[in-house]
C-alpha cells in the first residue's frame, strides 16, 4: 500500500462525520435558513427557486433540497479524493462507484452511514462499471490505463502496457476482487452496457461504446482508422459486442461489430413540438403564409411576406395606393410552393455521413429493445438477437448537440434521450441558455416508431461556474406514472414526472452551490439512480450522496411505499430492468391517490374505497378476500364513467391480485 | 494486476469508533430547505488533500498538451468570427441556430482552455476580434498567420469572402468553410493523441475528446445541411 494510513484514517473519519443529518429541515444540524415551511400537499414548485444563489464550497457548499431527504454524504476514500468519481452499479447491499483511479464499493445496508468495504486502485477513465453475478466489468478509455493497474500512466503513443477496453473481475469475495480478463478494443470503452438476455442463460453480452480515437494497429493489431469505404475493417461506424461465457468469463471476446449506422439518413429534426404546432395554427389563423416541408411547417416572417406581396403587386402593375388582393396572396403562395418543390428535388440524393459511434446504449432486454444515443442521432434498436442488434429507426434533432443516453419508461411506450451538450464540462444551464439545448427529448414509441413529444431541462438557472447539462438517470418505480431521477452535474439532482410527455414537470430536487468560488471547480453529480428505495448519486468531487423521496402534493406516501415494494438483486442502469409490483395495499392505495389527483373517481368514491380498504386490511383470511373481491367488482363498474378509465382498471387488477 | 485494499484498519476504526451517525428521524413532510452543511472537524484537511491530489494530477501535462491548448484557442477564436456573421448576413434560421450553438460552445471551450493553461502556470493567449480580424496576444499568435496556420483555418481572404456573401450563398460558404475548420480541429486532436505523452492528463484528454466528438458530430450535421443546399 502506498498511502499513509494516518491520512486514510483522517479521510474516513472526515467522511463519516459529513454524514450528519443536514437534511432534516429545522433539525439542529441545519445551520442555514429554511426558505419555506413543510407543506404536505404543496403542488407548486418553491418560488423563488432556492437553488439560485447558493454559496460555493467544495465540502461545505450551501445546499437546497425539495421533496427529498438526504440520508448521507460521504467523501471518497483517500486514494480517490481529488480524482473524478463516475458511474454507479449495484448488487445486493452494495454500490459500485467508478472513479478515474479505480473502483469503490460501498455497503449501503445502513444508507445513513454507508461504509467503504473495498477500494481498488486501477486507474482508467471513465471506469464505467457493471455487475452481474460474481462478475464486475469496468471500462477503460483514457490513454493512461495500464494492464497492470499501475498508476504511472503510459507515456508512449504505442505501448504493450496500455489497456483500452473492458476489464473483467471476479467479485465472489467482494473484499478481494480477482482481475481475471481484459478485452481490448480499437477505440477503448467510454461506456459499456451489459445485456442479460432472458433467452440465454449461459452468456452475458457487453455492448462497448468508444468515442475516442482509434488506436494504432501497431498497438492493437487490426485497428483501422480509415473510413469503411477505404477499408471494410474500419473501427469507425460500428459498435463492439463482447460475449462473456458465464462458466468461463476469462474467455470473453468480441463476437461481432455491428454496423448499426449503415445508410443512416434521417431528417435533421424531429417532428414539431406541440408549442410549434400551436404557433403555426395561430399564424394560419391570422393569415400568415405557412410553408410545409419535410414534415415541418415554417411561418413566413411578416416582413418577408410584405416584400413578396409588394413584388406580386408590382408584377401586375398595381398602383402604390392599391389594396392587396386575393390574387396577390395566391401568387405568393404559388411562389412558395414552387420553392418547396425545388427544395424537395434537391434533398432526395444519396446517403450522408452518419455517426461513427454511440456514446451510450440503454438495453431493455425484456422488451427486446435498446435506445442508442449515437452522436447526432437517437436510435431505436431491436436486440432480440443480442449479437446482431438491428436498427429500427433513427431520429435527429436540430436542438440536440450530442445524443448521450436513453431511458425507457417501464412498458417501453416512451423513451427519453439526453443531450450532453458541451460534454459535461461546460456551463449550459445559465439563465440565457435555451431550455431545448442540453436537455432531454421525450418520444413516444408506437409500433416500434418514435415520435417526438417534448423537452425537459432542469429549470433552475445555474452560474457560469457550474458545469451543467443533462446526464445519467434512471426510472423510479412509481406505479402508474413515469417518474425518473437524473443528474445535471453541478445543476444537481432533479426528479421529474414525464407521464405526460409533452409537459414534463419537476417534482423534487437537490442542489449544491458551486464547488469553487469565482471559477469552475470540479464537481457535480455524474449519475443518480433509484435502487431499492434509495436515490444514490455519484458526486464527481464530493463522493457519494444517498437520498430518499418524501411525500408531497406531487407524490403521495402510498406511491412512495408502493415503489419500495420493488426489489432488485442488482442494477446496471444501462441494462434497464422491467419493474413488477407485487400485490400490496400500498400499490392499491397508490392508484387510489392517483385517481383522486386526476379526478378519475369522485371524492365520495375515493373516501368509500379507502374505507373499504382499511376494513379489508384489518380483516384476514377469507373475510379479507371477500371484502377485496367485492371492492374490485364495484370498482369495475366505475371504469365506464371515469375520466381515467385505464387507471381504474389498473386499480381493479391490483385489488384482485391482492385478493389472491 | 495489483490489488490494493483500503479496507482494514481504517474501516475497522470507522466501525468501532461508533461514529456512524444515526439515521435522521424521518420527517413526514414535503419541504424546501436551504441549509448549510455544518463545518466539521477534518474538513480543512480533506479539502487540502483533495486539492493536493488534483494539483499533482494536473502537473502530469506535457508540452504537447500546452501546444494543443494554445493552438486550439486561436483555432476556436476564428470560428467565433464566422459565427458572428450569421445574424447579419441573411443566414437561414437553421444556420443561425447552428452558428449560435458554435458561438456558445467555442466561447466556453476557449475559456476552459485558457483556464487549463492558467492553472498550470503556462502563458495564456488572449483573443481579440475586430470585425473579421483575429488577433491573438501572447503565445500562439504566430500560428494564425500565413505559413504557420493551423489545419482548417481560413485565410483572411476567405474570411473576407465569407463576410461579403449574403443569404443562401453565405449559408453555402459558411458550411463549406466551417466543415474544413472543424475537420482541422479533429486533425489537431488526432495529432495530439499520436504524440508520446499527449493527452495523458485527465483534463486534457477530456477536453480533446469532447472537442473531437462534438465537432465530428457537427461536421456530419453540416454535411447534411450542405447537401440540402448543394443545388442552390
Amino acid at each position: 500500500m502506498r498511502r499513509l494510513s494516518l491520512v486514510a484514517l483522517a479521510g474516513v473519519l472526515a467522511a463519516c462525520s459529513s454524514s450528519s443529518p443536514v437534511t432534516t429541515p429545522g433539525g439542529s444540524a441545519s445551520a442555514g435558513p429554511i426558505r419555506t415551511g413543510p407543506d404536505l400537499y404543496a403542488t407548486t414548485a418553491p418560488s423563488p427557486d432556492p437553488r439560485v444563489g447558493l454559496a460555493p464550497g467544495l465540502f461545505d457548499a450551501e445546499e437546497a433540497i425539495w421533496n427529498l431527504r438526504k440520508l448521507s454524504s460521504n467523501a471518497p476514500p483517500e486514494a480517490f479524493l481529488g480524482v473524478t468519481n463516475s458511474d454507479l452499479a449495484f448488487k445486493g447491499d452494495y454500490a459500485f462507484q467508478g472513479n478515474y483511479n479505480g473502483i469503490i464499493v460501498w455497503d449501503l445496508s445502513n444508507p445513513a452511514s454507508p461504509e467503504v468495504v473495498m477500494d481498488y486502485v486501477c486507474p482508467a477513465s471513465q471506469s464505467d462499471v457493471s455487475v452481474y453475478g460474481d462478475l464486475m466489468f469496468v471500462s477503460g478509455e483514457g490513454l493512461g490505463g495500464r494492464l497492470d493497474c499501475g498508476t504511472e500512466g503510459v507515456r508512449e503513443q504505442v505501448s504493450s502496457d496500455r489497456l483500452r477496453g473492458i476489464r473483467i473481475f471476479n467479485i465472489a469475495d467482494i473484499r478481494d476482487p480477482e482481475y481475471i480478463a481484459n478485452v481490448q478494443t480499437c477505440r477503448g470503452s467510454h461506456t459499456h452496457s451489459l445485456l442479460v438476455d432472458p433467452d440465454d442463460t449461459e452468456n452475458v453480452y457487453v455492448y462497448v461504446s468508444g468515442s475516442a480515437g482509434v488506436r494504432p494497429a501497431e498497438e492493437l493489431p487490426g485497428c483501422v482508422s480509415a473510413s469503411p469505404d477505404e477499408d471494410p475493417n474500419s473501427a469507425l461506424f460500428r459498435i463492439e459486442v463482447i460475449r462473456v461465457p458465464l462458466a468461463h468469463p476469462e474467455q470473453a471476446a468480441i463476437v461481432s461489430s455491428p454496423r448499426i449506422f449503415d445508410d443512416l439518413v434521417a431528417p435533421e429534426r424531429h417532428g414539431q413540438a406541440p408549442g410549434d404546432i400551436r404557433a403555426t395554427e395561430e399564424a394560419r389563423a391570422r393569415g400568415a403564409f405557412v410553408i410545409e416541408f419535410d414534415g415541418n411547417t415554417f411561418v413566413l416572417p411578416d416582413r418577408q411576406a410584405q416584400n413578396m406581396l409588394h413584388q406580386a403587386m408590382q408584377a401586375r402593375g398595381a398602383g402604390e395606393d392599391e389594396e392587396v388582393t386575393a390574387a396577390d396572396s395566391a401568387a405568393v403562395q404559388a411562389q412558395l410552393d414552387a420553392f418547396v418543390a425545388s427544395r424537395r428535388e434537391q434533398t432526395s440524393d444519396g446517403p450522408r455521413p452518419g455517426p461513427t459511434q454511440c456514446h451510450d446504449i440503454t438495453l431493455y432486454p425484456e422488451m427486446g429493445l435498446a435506445g442508442g444515443a449515437c452522436e447526432g442521432y437517437g436510435l431505436l434498436l431491436d436486440i432480440s438477437n443480442p449479437v446482431e442488434p438491428r436498427r429500427l429507426q433513427a431520429v435527429a434533432d436540430s436542438n440536440f448537440s450530442y445524443w448521450h443516453s436513453a431511458t425507457f419508461n417501464n412498458d417501453a411506450t416512451k423513451v427519453l434521450f439526453s443531450d450532453e451538450w458541451g460534454g459535461g464540462g461546460q456551463a449550459k444551464c445559465r439563465a440565457d441558455d435555451p431550455m431545448e439545448w442540453g436537455a432531454d427529448a421525450i418520444f413516444t414509441i408506437e409500433n416500434r416508431e418514435m415520435n417526438f413529444q417534448g423537452y425537459y431541462k432542469m429549470p433552475a438557472p445555474q452560474t457560469v461556474n457550474e458545469n451543467c447539462v443533462a446526464h445519467n438517470g434512471s426510472l423510479i418505480p412509481i406505479p402508474g406514472r413515469d417518474i425518473m431521477v437524473q443528474s445535471w452535474y453541478q445543476g444537481g439532482v432533479s426528479v421529474f414526472d414525464w407521464t405526460d410527455p409533452t409537459q414534463p414537470i419537476e417534482i423534487a430536487f437537490h442542489d449544491r452551490g458551486p464547488s469553487a468560488d469565482g471559477e469552475m471547480g470540479p464537481g457535480g453529480t455524474w449519475s443518480v439512480y433509484w435502487y431499492n428505495g434509495l436515490l444514490v448519486s455519484s458526486e464527481i468531487a464530493r463522493g457519494l450522496d444517498v437520498f430518499e423521496l418524501t411525500p408531497s402534493g406531487f407524490l403521495s406516501e402510498n406511491e412512495i411505499a408502493a415503489s419500495k415494494t420493488v426489489r432488485l438483486d442488482y442494477l446496471n442502469a444501462q441494462g434497464q430492468p422491467h419493474f413488477v409490483w407485487p400485490a400490496s395495499f400500498a400499490l392499491v392505495r397508490a392508484y387510489v391517490d392517483q385517481l383522486e389527483r386526476s379526478n378519475g373517481l369522485s371524492t365520495a368514491r375515493v373516501t368509500a374505497v379507502r374505507t373499504a380498504l382499511s376494513g379489508a386490511e384489518s380483516a384476514s383470511g377469507s373475510a379479507r378476500r371477500a371484502a377485496l373481491t367485492a371492492l374490485a367488482t364495484s370498482l369495475a363498474s366505475d371504469a365506464a364513467s371515469s375520466g381515467d378509465a385505464a387507471k381504474v382498471r389498473m386499480l381493479v387488477d391490483a385489488v384482485r391480485a391482492l385478493a389472491g | 494486476m495489483r490489488l490494493r485494499l483500503a479496507f482494514g484498519l481504517a474501516t475497522l476504526v470507522l466501525i468501532t469508533a461508533g461514529c456512524s451517525s444515526t439515521a435522521p428521524t424521518p420527517a413526514p413532510t414535503a419541504s424546501t430547505a436551504r441549509v448549510s452543511t455544518p463545518d466539521t472537524t477534518g474538513q480543512a484537511e480533506r479539502e487540502a488533500a483533495f486539492w493536493a491530489r488534483r494539483n499533482a494530477d494536473r502537473q502530469r501535462f506535457t508540452q504537447a498538451d500546452v501546444d494543443f491548448m494554445t493552438g486550439m484557442i486561436g483555432h476556436h477564436a476564428q470560428a467565433l468570427i464566422m459565427a458572428a456573421m450569421a445574424p447579419t448576413h441573411g443566414a437561414s434560421p437553421e444556420l443561425q441556430t447552428l452558428a449560435a450553438r458554435i458561438d456558445n460552445a467555442q466561447k466556453a471551450e476557449i475559456a476552459t482552455m485558457q483556464n487549463w493553461l492558467r492553472i498550470r502556470g503556462q502563458p495564456v493567449p488572449e483573443v481579440h476580434i475586430e470585425g473579421t480580424h483575429l488577433m491573438i496576444h501572447g503565445p500562439g499568435g504566430h500560428m494564425n498567420h500565413g505559413d504557420h496556420m493551423m489545419p482548417g483555418m481560413l485565410t483572411q481572404a476567405q474570411l473576407d469572402e465569407l463576410d461579403a456573401a449574403r443569404g443562401p450563398e453565405f449559408d453555402r460558404l459558411f458550411l463549406t468553410y466551417m466543415i474544413g475548420h472543424h475537420s482541422g480541429a479533429v486533425t489537431m486532436v488526432e495529432d495530439l493523441f499520436a504524440t508520446d505523452g499527449g493527452a495523458q492528463e485527465d483534463d486534457a484528454f477530456k477536453l480533446a475528446s469532447d472537442i473531437q466528438v462534438d465537432q465530428r458530430t457537427e461536421i456530419a450535421r453540416m454535411h447534411r445541411m450542405l447537401d440540402a443546399r448543394s443545388a442552390d
